[in-house]
């Protein structure tokens, strides 16, 4: 197993200086994920523009946990801070199929930027849910926003949703 | 310095112990307080039984079937001699210990000489692993019944200064850890249980860490209720035991329905089997039970005394190193001889998750998290630590590699500009 290969230097770096981090003002919906198995928290918000076709407008954070789900919330906030909702989640899918390949799925630097470093953490199955703890949820607080109602019932109970 | 004598020898009985990792690196399994490794003798045992005795036990009318149960009952004296029980019936075998301290708190929420109900407390502690804190949540939800426990001292000992406040004529059970799973801390359990039987209460002991470490005397413990897990005790998953003085079995009702549980049944109502099989619904974990015989003989074999003394000096040697680390906080007393062989800590500046992956990249398996101690990790302000816990097998070499491994951590974190890895 190589240890280089998932502390990936851009992973690092987010980790020692994540970027958009904190909570801010305004958001739409907020929402507070946990990883039962290990702990790992995010709370995490969303601010969506008005328009027919919303625009991620802010995603700002608060997290605790290791290096790879810190690095994964700042990386997060780069990719899709700025982008049209139906782009952004796209890039979340994208990033998923890499997470869930065991290593044989090949990343699209083009869409992933800076997640492309996260390739060799699919290698590593007991790390995998670290990266993604941050993207599920901003893709719950993402669809509760738009539908103005919470996207996922079934979530873990310590998950909760708050409404603006 | 209190070794177990020819280590090596006692580690060709654990096949696992050879195996090589990623990388081509020994395995350095400092993992046991979560679960421990199995020797030959048990895996045999296991494959013999299922290669040439299986059936079903008490209901098979057949020569395997008398084979079979005569095995299982086999492992109930085996348990029995293990924690000295007064009687096999005593001996229950459960799935684990979870199900033993549910089986408890379950059975106490029905009406009988025992029942909790409004206005009566159940007194845990802050250091109770999640199995032995839930299921009284549960009961006290359920009931209407009152949940307190005992705090923590700094030092992670259980702080007795409150007991009078919280040890009452109200109080119907006092459920604690022997051993904490997270802090090492070897609780005053005699002590807690005589204050608590002054009151009338019923004593719930959860041994699943002491019972791989310390030789058990469940009536010298002062214990009514004690269970542990079989997994832990070099035996497999899937079976646990739970020893109850007789007088409270007997007054307990019934927890699962099925059957080996009943006397008779009719369509209106059942009377039930006496212990332990009014305990012991639905067909056991039969070949579990079996290899956790096995597991306990080889254990008494090597004796739990110079067990527990590998375990204190191993202990001791994993403190020291640790102490050469720079920063790191270790949780729990810092005194060997007062703690299992549990050793939680925090290395400030590498988060516990990467800590562990970086050990793994080394073959070095400890354990990340919250241990299934959370509230006992909030109490020390930390969200997870990461632990590592030895056994009758651990070397001290194995502590070695874990105390340089610590430290290229730490240099592969660039926490040491000095030497910094990359
Ligand atoms: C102190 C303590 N209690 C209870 C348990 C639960 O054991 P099991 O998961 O086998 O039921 C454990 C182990 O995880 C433990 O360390």
């Amino acid at each position: 197993m190589d240890l280089d290969a998932l502390y990936q230097q851009i992973i690092l770096d987010h980790y020692r200086s994540p970027q958009h981090a904190g909570l801010r003002e305004p958001f739409d919906v907020e929402v507070h994920h946990v990883n039962p198995t290990c702990g790992d928290e995010v709370t995490l918000r969303v601010k969506l523009s008005d328009d027919a076709e919303p625009v991620v407008r802010d995603v700002s954070y608060a997290a605790l946990g290791c290096s790879i789900s810190q690095a994964a919330a700042s990386v997060l906030t780069e990719l899709v801070i700025g982008k049209p909702v139906a782009q952004a989640l796209v890039v979340q899918q994208e990033f998923l199929a890499l997470m869930q390949g065991r290593g044989t799925v090949v990343a699209d630097e083009e869409s992933l930027g800076d997640a492309v470093a996260f390739a060799g953490v699919a290698k590593f199955p007991s790390r995998v849910k670290c990266a993604l703890l941050p993207w599920m949820a901003w893709k719950d607080a993402t669809s509760s926003a738009m539908n103005g109602q919470p996207a996922h019932p079934n979530s873990p109970k310590e998950n909760h949703h708050a409404r603006r | 310095m209190g070794l177990l004598p020819d280590l090596d020898l006692l580690r060709l009985d654990f096949p696992i112990l050879n195996r090589e990792l990623a990388g081509g690196h020994a395995l350095v399994y400092l993992d046991s307080a979560n679960t421990s490794q199995k020797p030959q003798v048990v895996i045999d045992t296991m494959v013999d039984h299922l290669e040439r005795h299986n059936a079903n036990v008490a209901r098979a009318m057949h020569q395997l079937g008398a084979e079979s149960s005569a095995a299982f009952e086999a492992a109930r004296d085996i348990v029995a001699a293990f924690i000295k029980a007064p009687s096999r019936d005593e001996v229950i075998f459960t799935k684990n210990a979870s199900e033993g301290l549910n089986l408890v708190a379950n059975t106490l929420a029905w009406p009988g000489e025992w029942a909790v109900g409004v206005g009566d407390e159940v007194v845990i502690t802050e250091m109770e692993h999640h199995s032995n804190i839930v299921p009284w949540q549960l009961l006290t939800q359920r009931t209407g019944a009152r949940l307190r426990w005992f705090g923590l001292t700094e030092d992670g000992r259980l702080d007795l200064s409150t007991v009078d406040d919280l040890i009452t004529e109200r109080t119907k059970v006092v459920s604690l850890t022997w051993v904490s799973n997270m802090l090492g801390t070897i609780n005053p359990v005699a002590e807690i249980a005589r204050r608590a039987h002054e009151v009338g209460a019923l004593v719930v002991v959860d041994a699943s860490q002491a019972a791989p470490q310390l030789p058990l005397d469940v009536v010298a413990s002062g214990a009514d209720v004690v269970v542990f897990t079989g997994h832990k005790t070099v035996g497999p998953t899937g079976v646990g035991v739970l020893w109850g003085r007789r007088e409270i079995l007997e007054a307990l009702p019934p927890f699962l329905g099925g059957g080996e549980m009943i006397e008779t049944v009719t369509m209106e109502r059942s009377t039930y089997a006496p212990i332990p099989h009014k305990f012991e619904a639905g067909t056991p974990p039969i070949v579990e039970a079996i290899g956790l015989g096995a597991a306990l003989e080889y254990l008494s074999h090597i004796g739990m005394d110079a067990i527990h003394a590998h375990e204190q000096a191993i202990t001791a040697y994993a403190l020291e190193g640790l102490a050469t680390i720079p920063g790191i906080r270790v949780l729990g007393p810092l005194d060997a001889s007062q703690r299992g062989g549990a050793i939680a800590f925090d290395l400030p500046g590498v988060h516990p998750h990467d800590v562990a992956t970086v050990l793994d990249t080394r073959g070095i398996a400890v354990r990340a998290g919250h241990h299934c101690a959370k509230p006992a990790h909030a109490r020390f302000g930390v969200q997870s630590t990461t632990r590592m816990s030895s056994y009758l097998y651990t070397t001290p070499a194995e502590i070695d590699a874990l105390i340089e491994g610590l430290a290229f951590t730490r240099s592969y974190f660039g926490l040491d500009p000095v030497t910094a890895a990359r």
